[in-house]
């Protein structure tokens, strides 16, 4: 119920419009990997989807963000996040293994593989934690997310948004090829998301 | 309660609308007319928009007493929609973020709550933007400490503001106007407003289509021409003038109005065509995928709007000094 309340006030203020483009809303267990520029990017993707996935999808975000102040506190449960805590990563206890016990065999991700919001216009070079997901879960679908113009309603250190209109637009889904290497993968799966922009 | 000039009004309006939706779908399902589809197509969206805008405005003038006040929110969302629209389509930066907000949640209510009041908060609500908002605007841009294009990012909030705001919040204004000898009857002024200025957009779009030969702005719309412009205006003024019963009007004084509302109507469309030209759009709801955005419907209203509430102000309202 909250998070309904919640998934039509994002879509409200961000105005966002949805559009899937060589892709379906499903139940399967996917990866939606998407461009980050803003704070709104894992609530507003989120609410993108339709109810049913929603409850089945968990964006991946910052513990240190998300744990500071009773409202995020509830927003983030009210979306399900899974929270990372960026600063005590140790190598028996790497975020992508927390993150494919946390999922188990129903649930999908949303992850945002730049690490940090990126303030230019271009998308940034994307961290390795994707490539790691698709290698040992060569199982899940990777589907790529662009989200245009939410910079613009709630850009980096400020509190109150502007209620511009945003477009959100889910690609076809790709794999880990057999034996490609990690540069690469990364390199085409930040092509995927890019080339959403112009469709 | 409607009395018998407000439902002949209202009757004729809905009887043209069901004759044009009628033509539409013949046009739709005979592909032997030799018409172009995406020009059906687009006669079709454009008669569903008519469709919402009629019947979001017959609810809002039979809900009574408390009409006024609804035609303003209506107006004052679609205000907030259609100036998303241009700002999501016009470049900002960083440092234009304050100043925005300021626009979106403290100017547009404003501006629609003074409207709201009725015309005795006239002396400010037609200077709110124009004075206040536009000293405040490029204050709080510099205050942001971002100078560059300082004048031009001033200059599109500020242009925004004032179409997507300012101007049509003279459309509701005109239901508290005080003319003598009209009374409680304010809604059919507004009705006769919005309809010569559709039937000036429709009708020059078919005079264009039906003659046009010497373009007027090739670059800017490939649609208006001289004859479109000349054609349309002088038969929407025709039947602004047939329809001065339901106006505080004489015969010659409600066509010298629909003579002006027309062509501020065209006036409002080049404009707002250039703009998109400038952006590289055809619709401001590019971004909203598949349909024509909101102030593609409400361009040819903004400028015609605050010049027919002016007038009718000068002319027909008994102000003091």
């Amino acid at each position: 119920m909250t998070g309904t309340l919640l998934a039509a006030l994002a879509r409200l203020l961000s105005g966002a419009s949805v559009r899937w483009i060589g892709c379906q809303p499903d139940t399967c267990q996917r990866v939606y990997f998407a461009n980050h520029t803003s704070h709104l990017d894992a609530i507003v993707l989120w609410s993108a989807l339709p109810p049913a996935l929603r409850t089945l999808t968990r964006p991946v975000a910052a513990k240190d963000y998300w744990e500071k102040g009773a409202v995020r506190r509830f927003m983030a449960r009210t979306f399900n996040a899974l929270l990372i805590d960026r600063t005590d990563i140790k190598v028996h206890q790497s975020p992508v293994d927390m993150m494919l016990r946390e999922i188990g065999d129903r649930q999908s991700l949303i992850v945002f593989p730049e690490g940090g919001r990126n303030t230019g216009s271009e998308i940034g070079e994307f961290k390795s934690g994707l490539y790691y997901l698709a290698k040992k879960r060569p199982d899940l679908e990777l589907v790529p997310v662009h989200i245009d113009n939410l910079n613009r309603v709630l850009p980096r250190g400020e509190f109150l948004p502007v209620p511009l209109l945003s477009l959100v637009t889910f690609g076809p889904p790709m794999w880990l090829e057999a034996g490609e290497p990690k540069v690469e993968f990364l390199n085409r799966s930040r092509e995927a998301v890019r080339r959403l922009k112009d469709l | 309660m409607p009395d018998v000039k407000t439902l002949s009004l209202v009757g004729g309006v809905l009887a043209l609308l069901i004759g044009a939706t009628t033509i539409g779908r013949r046009l739709k399902y005979q592909s032997d007319v030799g018409l172009n589809p995406a020009v059906v197509e687009a006669f079709n969206l454009r008669i569903r928009a008519w469709w919402l805008m009629c019947t979001v405005l017959a609810a809002a003038f039979l809900l009574g007493n408390a009409s006024f006040i609804a035609t303003v929110v209506l107006f004052g969302l679609i205000s907030f929609w259609a100036l998303r629209e241009f700002i999501t389509l016009t470049p900002t930066r960083l440092g234009d973020h304050r100043a925005l907000s300021w626009v979106f949640f403290i100017f547009t209510p404003l501006q629609y709550f003074l409207v709201g009041m009725g015309t005795r908060s006239y002396g400010l609500f037609s200077v709110l933007i124009p004075v206040y908002a536009f000293l405040f605007i490029p204050a709080r841009v510099a205050l942001s400490g971002d100078y560059k294009r300082f004048l031009e990012r001033t200059a599109k909030i500020q242009a925004g503001l004032m179409v997507c705001v300012y101007c049509l919040s003279y459309a509701p204004a005109l239901l508290s106007l005080s003319i003598p000898n009209y009374e409680g009857q304010n809604p059919r002024l507004l009705f006769f407003f919005v309809l010569v200025v559709q039937l000036g957009d429709v009708l020059q779009y078919a005079w264009g289509k039906l003659l046009g030969k010497h373009l007027i702005a090739p670059a800017i719309s490939p649609n208006r021409t001289w004859e479109g412009f000349f054609g349309g205006v002088a038969s929407a003024t025709l039947i602004g003038t047939a329809l001065w019963w339901a106006t505080p009007f004489e015969p010659w004084e409600a066509a010298g109005m629909s003579l002006v509302i027309c062509v501020m109507g065209f006036a409002g469309g080049m404009t707002m065509s250039a703009i998109k030209r400038d952006r590289g759009v055809k619709d401001y709801g590019t971004l909203v995928a598949g349909h024509g955005g909101v102030l593609d419907r409400i361009d040819s209203i903004c400028f015609a709007a605050p010049v027919f509430y002016h007038l009718t102000r000068y002319f027909f309202v008994l102000t003091e000094l």
